[in-house]
């Protein structure tokens, strides 16, 4: 296969302005880095194999006759390469990462060392039941912290992630609706709710349509009484809302659902502000993924593997997915499709291969044990606490519509009004880049406008807090200014701003070896 | 509290510059009766040495399979992982990064998953390929969903070699989208029974067919005939790929003309974590690209004209699409992707033909040893690194005797297929570069003796 003999890096520096240039376009510690298939070849290999005598007599006649083309590096290039990308991310590790509704705690490192541990990691999941009752008692555990601390009788733990837990909950509720013989079409969703709600529901074979949200940045629960009816099936709110403002109508608004033979999903994307605080089951909630990679602290991992278990109401309960581990005498089993018949007849059926994300709920059970119920409480207390901090100390430079109306949760949210002509949230976003930090999330929910939702978490200092806040301040200053040099930013970042609507347009996704022609140049 | 950095005394000038006199101050829209007033009833915090303890005192009741000899596929697959690999995952710019949504400080996740979707295009034969699904068994699912797009038809044939829990996950989704599933269970016999199934997608026109290659019992089957059946009636083929390892030596799914090829990564990097999380691959042809679920990362150049990478075509996807995304599918299993992508990179082209050569060696001398015990039939014809034996005697309890012997010799078809008597002397054992000599010989005495 064709290689980069040359080493050559793909960057051209020539349009660096007021700055060296190198021959390589790195920058002392900033190094430029080629593609895997610009640097490896199909020859070299990073791992050895013992001596042995190759057969192929019984593949069905089916040998590969052609190369894949897959560029292999010897170990230290492979260190070198995925080293010198990994310097091109930002990470929880480096500093504030305030993307709002997206929880970015630290990761406890103990949490990985008991993740490897081989009783842990090093089993197999059809493994006979007898060797692996450890596993099946941490599933149980993780479990057990999670019904206590919503406040709900039981919990499906096998879902993936967050959208995959609100899949699971929509399953329990249309299995549910569908048992009593009621079949609803409907799902309604408020207008500021994480685009999972809506796609989830039209996966889950619902219409969905919104309600609308009143001036406090709350569910209009007028609206919404005035629309519940036979046809809707249940109501997907995420409470904390996406504003980063409690429902303080939750409970009226779970008793007129129910009232009207319908059922209440709760999005718990936003757990960590009422952890040990308040339990969803005290407010009337059917159904609530808990997503481990953000209130208990298990790492995105640059976007996942998540996890997402699923508490469940009684009324939900029967119809919860298989498989689930299950406490008999001083045994712990795994109930699947044979013996479910014998006591879970009205489970909706299995929605992945196997039972869930176990390598997270390993984490998750180092955080649960690690903070106890006192720290949980703590954990929601200081996370609080951290994203009023940061609303009260900008409010006076930045719009914070729903700042009159009281304290926000565990996050604040911005508007980009008063900005100067033509910038924008993206603009203040990209500023922060360059001061070290990472954006906050931008342009969501969509009822404010120019949104910039904000969420420190309780992990963060207030020392790194106040330079976050001066930092946000001056973008804050300039961008009502009008200073047109932060459309520029970012500009110390490893990249520019770049061409989206190129990429979209000419979608280049996956590498293709230049032409011979090109080749040769 | 060790991961808190506030003291009691940040708290109170903090308290005193938001305006609030006590933390409940700022719950106060809680309703009074919904606010906790003291901690639920569980264990305080506990110090890391403490929590270790814990857990470790757990993970010590299960039998790892490091520590003893160990046969068991079926979907997950036991294989070496490079030291490197764990390092490398252990950073934290990597560990700890979000989703690329700024892709100008997230080059180094997006580059990984430029290289990650190139890889797996090339591995399953596809032109292009996402950034990454939950597991197979849901990128399975997706598929069925994605061909129902493009073919306007609800009917699924599933080939009885799909693995039996991926076939379950496919009939619980399709309940509710009201997609018609046609599946059957396995039968124990060497031939895939391809012939059947094109009779099948002649006779129904189903908008897709699925198979699993190797399917559940090893068995490997040429994919072409199947796919010009498909072609010929308006349907697509979808190739389950659950040990990837096997495309190292065997024809990829994609240049036997299979429209879409999903797999499960684990075998390659990720480890057996017992179930999960493990990572689903996702690959298709160009033209179809816009009705994929899923992430992808795209080239592009920054405002200097350097190349750089991004998410793109999120016009699929819910954040932008809401109710008309191609999928709900939100964060995937990136981690587990830069796994697969470190360990497929130090291995290359080379490493993994080694590495599958070394597999199949391996896999045909124990079916060669095991078939020789009296009683014992071995039932493929064709096999990569794990195959079906038939024994004389109920699979599943004589698995838990090997258990008790300390081998873990296999998945019994009775574990799979509990409904299913004509499969309950069925046993599938698979094969890796992690067994030993010594390990073979266990497993052939234990097998001699519960088969007696």
């Amino acid at each position: 296969m064709t290689v980069n003999p040359s080493g050559w890096r793909p960057s051209t520096p020539a349009n660096e302005q007021g700055e060296a240039q190198t021959v390589t376009g790195n920058r002392a510690l900033m190094l430029e880095e080629a593609l895997l298939f610009e640097i490896g070849s199909t020859d070299q290999t990073g791992v050895d194999f013992p001596d042995f005598k190759p057969v192929t007599g019984r593949l069905g006649g089916l040998e590969r006759n052609r190369e894949i083309g897959l560029a292999g590096l010897s170990e230290p290039e492979a260190v070198r390469h995925y080293t010198r990308l990994s310097r091109q991310n930002y990470a929880i590790d480096l500093g504030l990462f305030p993307l709002g509704s997206c929880t970015m705690k630290h990761n406890p490192r103990l949490n990985e060392k008991v993740a490897r541990l081989p009783g842990f990691a090093d089993t197999h999941p059809l493994q006979p039941i007898d060797t692996v009752q450890g596993g099946l008692e941490l599933i149980d555990l993780v479990g057990r912290w999670l019904t206590t601390l919503t406040g709900m009788p039981a919990v499906a733990m096998s879902p993936k992630a967050g959208a995959h837990g609100e899949l699971c909950g929509l399953l329990c509720i249309r299995a549910a609706l569908e048992a009593r013989g009621d079949a609803r079409e409907v799902v309604l969703v408020p207008e500021s709710a994480h685009g999972t709600n809506p796609a989830t529901a039209a996966f889950a074979g619902y219409r969905v349509e919104n309600i609308p949200a009143n001036d406090a940045g709350r569910v209009d629960l007028e609206a919404l009484k005035a629309r519940l009816g036979p046809d809707v099936a249940a109501v997907m709110i995420t409470n904390p809302n996406t504003c980063g403002l409690f429902e303080p109508d939750m409970k009226a608004i779970s008793d007129a659902v129910h009232a009207a033979g319908a059922l209440v999903y709760c999005d718990g994307a936003n757990f960590n502000a009422i952890v040990g605080k308040v339990r969803p089951g005290d407010l009337g909630v059917d159904a609530m993924h808990i997503n481990l990679h953000k209130t208990f602290s298990t790492p995105h991992g640059g976007g996942g593997p998540g996890a997402g278990p699923v508490v469940l109401s009684a009324a939900l309960a029967p119809f919860a997915p298989l498989p689930f581990v299950e406490k008999q005498g001083d045994r712990f089993v795994l109930v699947e499709e044979e013996t479910a018949e014998e006591h879970h007849a009205q489970s909706f059926g299995r929605m992945v291969a196997f039972h869930g994300q176990m390598g997270m709920f390993t984490r998750a059970a180092s955080y649960m044990l690690s903070h106890g119920s006192d720290g949980l409480r703590r954990v929601a207390e200081d996370a609080v606490l951290n994203a009023n901090y940061i609303l009260r100390s900008l409010e006076d430079v930045l719009e914070a519509p729903f700042g009159a109306s009281g304290p926000c949760m565990h996050e604040a949210i911005f508007s980009d009004r008063g900005f100067g002509e033509g910038l924008s949230t993206i603009d203040v976003a990209k500023a922060l880049i360059d001061e070290g930090f990472h954006p906050m999330t931008m342009y969501f929910p969509l009822v404010v406008h120019g949104a910039m939702l904000v969420e420190p978490t309780e992990t963060e200092s207030k020392a790194s807090l106040d330079q976050f806040i001066v930092a946000l301040r001056s973008i804050a200053e300039r961008a009502k200014a009008g200073d047109p040099s932060l459309k520029a930013a970012p500009v110390h970042a490893p990249r520019r701003r770049l061409d989206e609507t190129l990429a979209a347009r000419k979608p280049v996704l996956v590498y293709k070896e230049p032409a011979p022609a090109q080749a040769a140049e | 509290m060790r991961y808190l950095p506030l003291s009691d005394a940040d708290r109170s000038t903090m308290l005193q510059t938001v305006g609030a006199t006590t933390i409940d101050d700022l719950f106060r829209d809680v309703p009074k009766d919904a606010l906790l007033a003291e901690p639920v009833d569980l264990p305080a915090h506990a110090s890391e040495l403490s929590v270790e303890r814990q857990l470790s005192t757990l993970s010590r009741k299960n039998v790892s399979a490091g520590e003893v000899p160990f046969f068991l596929g079926c979907g997950a697959y036991k294989h070496h992982i490079p030291a490197s690999v764990d390092h490398i995952i252990q950073r934290g710019e990597f560990l700890t990064a979000y989703t690329p949504y700024q892709p100008e400080i997230a080059q180094g996740t997006l580059q990984v998953l430029f290289e990650f979707q190139t890889q797996v295009a090339r591995l399953l034969g596809c032109e292009v390929a996402n950034a990454s699904m939950y597991d197979g068994s849901t990128a399975c699912w997706e598929a069925i969903v994605m061909a129902g797009r493009i073919t306007k038809r609800k009917l699924a044939i599933l080939h009885q070699g799909l693995h039996p829990h991926y076939v379950s996950v496919v009939n619980t989704m399709a309940r509710f989208t009201g997609d018609d599933i046609a599946d059957w269970a396995p039968t124990l016999r060497a031939d895939v029974g391809y012939d059947d199934l094109i009779a099948e997608v002649e006779a129904n026109s189903p908008s897709c067919v699925v198979v699993q290659y190797p399917d559940v019992l090893g068995r490997i089957g040429d994919l072409t005939p199947l796919a010009d059946a498909c072609h010929a009636n308006g349907a697509l083929l979808i190739a389950v790929v659950t040990e990837p390892v096997a495309l190292g030596l065997i024809r990829s799914p994609g240049e036997m003309g299979a429209d879409i090829v999903v797999g499960e990564g684990q075998s390659i990097g990720v480890g057996l974590q017992f179930g999960g999380p493990y990572v689903g691959l996702f690959a298709t042809r160009e033209k179809y690209v816009r009705q994929m679920p899923g992430r992808l990362a795209g080239e592009t150049v920054d405002a200097e004209g350097k190349r750089g990478f991004v998410l793109t075509l999120s016009t699929r996807e819910q954040h932008i699409r809401r109710e008309k995304a191609t999928s709900n599918i939100c964060t995937n299993s990136g981690l587990c992707a830069l796994a697969f992508s470190v360990h497929m990179s130090l291995l290359g082209e080379k490493g993994l033909r080694q590495l599958a050569q070394l597999n199949h060696a391996r896999a045909c001398e124990v079916a060669d040893r095991l078939s020789a015990i009296p009683g014992v039939k071995l039932v493929n014809d064709s096999f990569f690194n794990e195959f079906t034996i038939e024994l004389p005697v109920e699979a599943r309890p004589a698995v838990r005797a090997l258990a008790d012997k300390g081998v873990l010799g296999g998945v019994s078809l009775g574990r799979l297929y509990p409904n299913e008597e004509q499969l309950a002397n069925g046993l599938v054992i698979a094969v890796t570069e992690t067994v030993t000599d010594e390990d073979i010989s266990a497993l052939e005495a234990g097998l001699k003796e519960v088969c007696q």
